[in-house]
């Protein structure tokens, strides 16, 4: 489950960053947010298997940035398609249909870190 | 890509279109209106990178807790989250 995992790795990021950066350690409890999503969801979504592939090869998690409102046309369906495909894990090689069930999944999923993540906040914090 | 999207019919996208509809929050989805769903796909790209900004406050936030705490106590902390969990 999620949060068991997320935890767990919480757990590890508290034993083992002693004199590490404060932004070291934030950015390893990014990634464990991501890889709990990630296996959660397991190979069961494509969003998922691309996220499983993108930690696994151990590169560093980065997520494209905002694109400036001038180089974003915001009339046309596609074009939005296109811009979401950018935001979903493995959503390049999604057609429509399959990209707003991924979507939609992923949304999910991402809600769920995100409560997880404030939860645990406010367990720690009281 | 429009060759393939005739073969999923326009239902299916509809359908699919409203289920996404229905997982923003509300505030969101009061400016879309169901005709639009350029503007739906819009406010669904904010809202992942509102959720994704959210992610990355939070670890800040959880990285600067844990700097505070001893191991001790993190653990306690960490392990009673668990359990109510």
């Amino acid at each position: 489950m999620m949060a068991c995992h997320f935890l767990r790795a919480l757990f590890r990021i508290q034993q083992t960053s002693t004199s590490s950066s404060s932004s070291g350690r934030s950015r390893r409890i990014r990634r464990a947010a991501y890889a709990s999503m990630a296996y959660s969801a397991g190979t069961r979504r494509a969003w998922s298997r691309a996220l499983l592939r993108k930690l696994r090869s151990r590169a560093r998690l980065r997520f494209p940035r905002r694109l400036s409102r001038a180089a974003t046309p915001q009339r046309r369906d596609m074009d939005q398609a296109q811009v979401l495909r950018k935001l979903v894990p493995g959503g390049p090689s999604m057609d429509d249909c399959k990209l707003l069930e991924e979507t939609a999944d992923y949304i999910r999923c991402l809600t769920t870190q995100v409560r997880l993540m404030q939860t645990v906040m406010d367990s720690i914090s009281s | 890509m429009s060759s393939r999207r005739s073969r999923i019919s326009e239902e299916e996208i509809n359908e699919l279109i409203s289920k996404l509809q229905s997982l923003l929050p509300e505030t969101r989805r009061r400016g879309a209106g169901r005709a639009s769903s350029a503007k739906l796909l819009q406010e669904t790209c904010n809202y992942i990178r509102s959720l994704r900004r959210e992610v990355d406050d939070l670890s800040d936030r959880l990285s600067a807790l844990m700097e505070t705490m001893d191991n001790n106590s993190a653990e306690a902390e960490i392990v009673r989250s668990l359990l109510r969990s």
